[in-house]
C-alpha cells in the first residue's frame, strides 16, 4: 500500500485546480458587472469619475481575467487527462455543453475585452461601454454552459444507456439545458459572483479610505462612491444568495438527501410529529463520529429546522444519514458500501457560506448607512473600516465553502447514482505523475495567487490618477 | 462512418488548424521578447501588436479540445490521458505565458516586468514545441491497449519524429510571428524581422524535407492515405517556397498568410494520415477509429446545429476586432 491512492491524488487535483481557478471566475463576472455599471454612469451623467471608476477598476478585472481564463484551460482538458473513464462514459452529454461554452462565451468574451481594453478613445463612449457589457454577459453565459455540465452530475437528465458502447447518450438537448438544478446553481453562482466582486471594490476602497487625510477630498469621494456601487451590488447580490441557496436547499432536500443530512447534521431521523414541540431543531455545532455512525457534542436551536427546511415554525422530517445509508445500500444493491459523505467537512462548510451570507448582508447594509450624506462616520469608524478591508477574501472563503458541499456531498458519485468517483478516474494514471503535477500546480497557484494580490496592491496604492490609457505603443492619432 | 461523424473529424482539424494559424503568430511575437527585443520601447512594439487578439487565439485551442471532447470522447480521453505529462507542460505555458501578459502591463514601473517578458518568451516557445510533438507522436502511434488507454514509455514520446515535429511547429511559429512583426511594426524590430527570415525560410525547408523523410520511414501516413498525402506533402513545400518568394520580395501581407497556411497545412497532413483513425496502436488491431469513437449521431446534429449559427456570428465579430487593430506601430527612433 502506497500512501496516496490515484484516486486520491486525482480528486485532490481537481478540486485544487477548480477552486483556484473558482477564485477567478466570480470575481471577474462580479467586477465585469460593476465596471459596466460604473461606465454606464459615466455615458449617461458625463461625469469624468465615473469614466475614471470604470478605468480604474477595470484594472482589478483585467488582472482577475488574465489568471481566470489558462486556469479555464485546465478544466477543458483535464477530463480527458485525469478522468478518462469519466470522460468515456459521459461524453456524449457531458462534452456538448463545453463545446457550446467555448463557441458561443469564450470567443465573446476574449474578442470584446481586447476591444474594450484597447479603444477607449476611439470609439464613441456609449458604444465603448457596450463592449465591457458584451464581455460581463459573455462570461455570465460562458458560466451558464458550465454549470450545466455540473448540473448533469448533480442531477441527471436527458439520458439513456448505451449498453452497447457502456456509456451514456443524449436523447433531448433541451430537457439538458432545461434541468431544474441548473436554474438554481445558475442563479445562485451568478448572485455569489455579485458578492464577490462587491466586497472586493467595497475592501480595496475601505483599506484606502483608512487614509483619508492623504488622498484630499476627490480621492476620498472617488472611493466613496466606489464604495456606494459596490456595496449596492453586493446588498442585492448578498439578498439573491440567501433566497437562491434557499431554493436550491429545498430542491436538494428532495434530490440528493444524504448531501441535506449532512448538511444540517441530522444522524438519526428527525420526526416533528413525534417531538414535543412538534418542531425539529436545528444543529448548529456539532462532530460527526465516523466510526460510530453518530453526530456527537451538538449545540441545538430548538424550531430552527423546521424554519429552514420546512418554512414554518413547526413540522417537518428529515430522514437521517443512517436511514439513507440502508435505502441507498437497497437502492444500489451494494450492502457492504456505505454510502456516507464527507459529513464533517460537508456541515461545516455549510456553516460557512450560510454564517457568511449573514455577514456580508450585514456588512453591506452598515457600509452604506454609514457612508451615507457625506459619510462623516465611515470615515471616523476606523474599525469598521479595518473590517471591510479584511471582508475582501470573505467572498472567496464563501464560494470555496459552496463547492465543496456541492461536490463532496454528491460523495461516492461522479454523476449521481449513476457512475462513481473511483470508476472515472483515467486507468492509467500513477502515481508520481500526479505527485508531480499536483506539486507544480501548487507552486504555480501559489506564486499566481501572490502576484495577483501583491499587483492588486500596487493598483491600488498607484490610484486611479495613475491609470495610463492602456494605448498601444504609437498608436495615437496621425501617427498610425 | 457517417457523413456526420467525417464532418466533425474535419471540423475538429479546421478547429486545430485555426488554432495554429492565429495564435502561431503570436506563440511566434512572444518568442521575440527573447530573441529580437532590446529596449523597453521595442517590447512594447511587440505587445501592442498581439494585445488585442492573442486571448482570442487561445480561444481556438478551447474550442477544439471542447469540441474533440463532444464529438469523438474516446479519442479525447485516450489522447488526453495518454499525453498526460505533455499537456500538463503545454498548460503550464500557457498559464505563465497568459498571466505574464497581464502582469507586466500592470508592473509598468518595476523590475519584475522583465522577469514576466522572459517568461513571455520561453513559454511562447514551449507551447508549440510540445504541441508539434504531442501531435506527431500521436500520428506516429502508441502502444494502446484494448480499452483504449495508451501506456507509453519515454520513448514513445520523445524520440527523433516527434522532437523534429516539435522543433518544426516552433520553427513556423516563429517564421509566421516574423512575418506577423512585419505587418506590424517598423523599425529595428522590422529589420532584425527580414534579416532572420532570411535564414528562416531555407532552413525550414531543409526541416520539412527532413519530416517528410521521417514520416515516410518512421510512419505509416503514406502508406494509410498515400493520394492525400502525396498531394499535401508538395503542396506544403510549394507554400514555404511562396511564402519565403513573398517575404523576399516585400509583400509582407502574402508572406503572413502564406506561412499561416503552412501550419493549416501540416495539420491537414496529420489528419488526413490518421484518417480513418483518430489514434494509431502500435498494435493495428487497437487503432481507435472515427466510427466507434464518436458520439452518438443525435449529440453530432445538435452540435452541428450549435456550430452552424455560432461560427459564422463568431468569425464575423473576430475579423472585425482584426480590422479595428489593423494599424502599424512605429518606433520613435
Ligand atoms: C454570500 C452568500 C453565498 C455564496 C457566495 C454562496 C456560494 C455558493 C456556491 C459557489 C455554491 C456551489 C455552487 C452551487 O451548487 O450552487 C453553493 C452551494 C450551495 N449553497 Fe450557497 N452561497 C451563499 C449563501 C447561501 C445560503 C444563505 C444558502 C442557504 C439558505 C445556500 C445554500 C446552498 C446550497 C444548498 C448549496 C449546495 C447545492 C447543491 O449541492 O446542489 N447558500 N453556494
Amino acid at each position: 500500500m502506497s500512501l496516496f491512492s490515484v484516486l486520491d491524488l486525482s480528486r485532490f487535483q481537481f478540486a485544487m485546480t477548480t477552486i483556484f481557478h473558482f477564485f477567478f471566475v466570480p470575481l471577474s463576472i462580479g467586477t465585469g458587472l460593476i465596471v459596466s455599471i460604473m461606465e454606464t454612469l459615466y455615458v449617461v451623467k458625463k461625469d469624468e469619475m465615473y469614466k475614471k471608476m470604470a478605468r480604474f477598476w477595470g484594472k482589478i478585472f483585467l488582472l482577475s481575467f488574465a489568471v481566470g481564463v489558462p486556469t479555464g484551460i485546465i478544466q477543458e482538458f483535464q477530463f480527458g487527462m485525469n478522468w478518462s473513464d469519466y470522460s468515456r462514459f459521459v461524453g456524449d452529454i457531458f462534452g456538448a455543453p463545453l463545446a457550446v461554452e467555448a463557441l458561443v462565451a469564450f470567443f465573446a468574451e476574449s474578442t470584446f475585452i481586447g476591444l474594450w481594453m484597447f479603444t477607449w478613445d476611439r470609439f464613441k463612449p456609449w458604444v465603448h461601454a457596450l463592449f465591457i457589457w458584451v464581455t460581463t454577459f459573455a462570461s455570465a453565459i460562458s458560466a451558464l454552459w458550465i454549470l450545466g455540465a455540473n448540473s448533469f452530475m448533480q442531477n441527471p437528465v436527458a439520458f439513456a444507456i448505451d449498453g452497447k458502447m457502456n456509456r451514456l447518450k443524449l436523447v433531448d438537448f433541451f430537457q439538458l439545458i432545461t434541468n431544474p438544478q441548473l436554474g438554481f446553481e445558475f442563479s445562485h453562482v451568478l448572485f455569489g459572483a455579485f458578492v464577490t466582486a462587491a466586497f472586493v471594490i467595497v475592501g480595496m476602497s475601505a483599506f484606502r479610505l483608512l487614509k483619508s487625510e492623504k488622498l484630499g477630498a476627490e480621492l476620498t469621494l472617488f472611493y466613496r462612491k466606489s464604495l456606494k456601487i459596490a456595496a449596492i451590488v453586493g446588498l442585492l447580490g448578498s439578498l439573491g444568495s440567501i433566497a437562491s441557496g434557499d431554493a436550491q436547499t429545498q430542491f436538494l432536500m428532495k434530490q440528493q438527501p444524504m448531501k441535506f443530512a449532512a448538511m444540517e447534521g441530522v444522524d438519526n431521523t428527525l420526526d416533528s410529529s413525534k417531538r414535543d414541540d412538534k418542531a425539529e431543531p436545528w444543529t448548529v455545532i456539532g462532530f460527526w463520529n465516523a466510526k460510530t455512525h453518530k453526530f456527537v457534542g451538538k449545540i441545538e436551536v430548538p424550531y430552527a429546522l423546521s424554519i429552514l427546511g420546512n418554512h414554518s415554525l413547526t413540522g417537518g422530517k428529515t430522514v437521517g444519514m443512517n436511514e439513507l445509508n440502508k435505502q441507498l445500500q437497497r437502492e444500489y444493491g451494494n450492502q457492504s458500501k456505505d454510502y456516507y459523505v464527507p459529513v464533517n467537512t460537508v456541515f461545516y462548510s455549510f456553516r460557512v457560506m450560510a454564517g457568511g451570507a449573514g455577514l456580508v448582508f450585514l456588512l453591506a447594509i452598515l457600509a452604506l448607512y454609514f457612508n451615507r450624506k457625506d459619510g462623516k462616520q465611515l470615515l471616523k469608524y476606523r474599525w469598521f473600516l479595518w473590517i471591510l478591508g479584511i471582508a475582501t477574501y470573505l467572498p472567496f472563503v464563501i464560494n470555496s465553502a459552496g463547492w465543496l458541499i456541492t461536490e463532496l456531498g454528491r460523495y461516492p458519485w461522479t454523476v449521481y447514482g449513476l457512475f462513481t468517483t473511483a470508476d472515472s478516474v483515467s486507468p492509467n494514471a500513477t502515481v508520481p505523475g500526479l505527485l508531480f503535477t499536483n506539486g507544480i500546480f501548487f507552486l504555480a497557484f501559489g506564486l499566481l495567487g501572490i502576484a495577483m494580490i501583491v499587483y492588486a496592491r500596487r493598483v491600488l496604492h498607484a490610484g486611479p490618477d495613475d491609470v495610463e490609457y492602456e494605448t498601444l505603443a504609437k498608436d495615437k492619432k496621425g501617427e498610425a | 462512418m457517417s457523413e456526420l461523424q467525417l464532418l466533425w473529424f474535419v471540423l475538429i482539424g479546421v478547429l486545430f488548424a485555426g488554432f495554429f494559424f492565429l495564435e502561431g503568430y503570436d506563440f511566434g511575437v512572444g518568442m521575440q521578447f527573447i530573441t529580437n527585443a532590446h529596449t523597453k520601447e521595442e517590447r512594447e512594439q511587440l505587445y501592442s501588436s498581439i494585445g488585442p487578439n492573442w486571448d482570442a487565439n487561445e480561444v481556438w485551442l478551447l474550442t477544439a479540445g471542447g469540441a474533440m471532447f463532444a464529438s469523438f470522447p474516446f479519442w479525447y480521453a485516450s489522447l488526453f490521458s495518454g499525453f498526460y505529462i505533455m499537456l500538463f507542460i503545454v498548460l503550464i505555458a500557457l498559464i505563465f505565458r497568459a498571466a505574464s501578459f497581464e502582469f507586466r502591463d500592470q508592473v509598468q514601473k518595476y523590475v519584475s516586468q522583465r522577469a514576466w517578458e522572459r517568461t513571455i518568451g520561453i513559454s511562447s516557445f514551449v507551447a508549440p514545441f510540445f504541441l508539434g510533438m504531442i501531435f506527431t507522436a500521436m500520428v506516429k502511434g502508441m502502444p494502446i491497449d484494448a480499452h483504449g488507454d495508451i501506456y507509453g514509455g519515454f520513448f514513445d514520446y520523445v524520440n527523433i519524429y516527434s522532437l523534429v515535429g516539435g522543433v518544426a511547429v516552433a520553427l513556423m511559429s516563429y517564421i509566421h510571428g516574423l512575418n506577423f512583426t512585419k505587418l506590424k511594426v517598423e523599425g529595428r524590430l522590422y529589420d532584425v524581422a527580414t534579416k532572420q527570415l532570411k535564414f528562416a525560410y531555407p532552413l525550414l525547408i531543409a526541416g520539412e524535407a527532413l519530416f517528410a523523410v521521417l514520416t515516410f520511414f518512421m510512419t505509416d501516413l503514406f502508406q494509410n492515405n498515400p493520394v492525400w498525402e502525396f498531394i499535401i506533402c508538395p503542396v506544403i513545400v510549394v507554400t514555404t517556397l511562396l511564402s519565403w518568394f513573398a517575404s523576399a520580395k516585400g509583400k509582407e501581407g502574402f508572406a503572413f498568410v502564406t506561412s499561416g497556411l503552412i501550419l493549416a497545412e501540416l495539420v491537414a497532413f496529420l489528419f488526413a494520415g490518421l484518417f480513418p483513425r483518430v489514434m494509431v496502436g502500435n498494435n493495428p488491431k487497437f487503432s481507435i477509429l472515427i466510427e466507434n469513437a464518436s458520439s452518438s449521431t443525435y449529440t453530432l446534429q445538435v452540435m452541428s446545429i450549435v456550430v452552424l449559427i455560432a461560427l459564422p456570428i463568431t468569425l464575423a465579430y473576430q475579423i472585425w476586432s482584426f480590422v479595428v487593430f489593423a494599424r502599424r506601430f512605429k518606433s520613435s527612433k
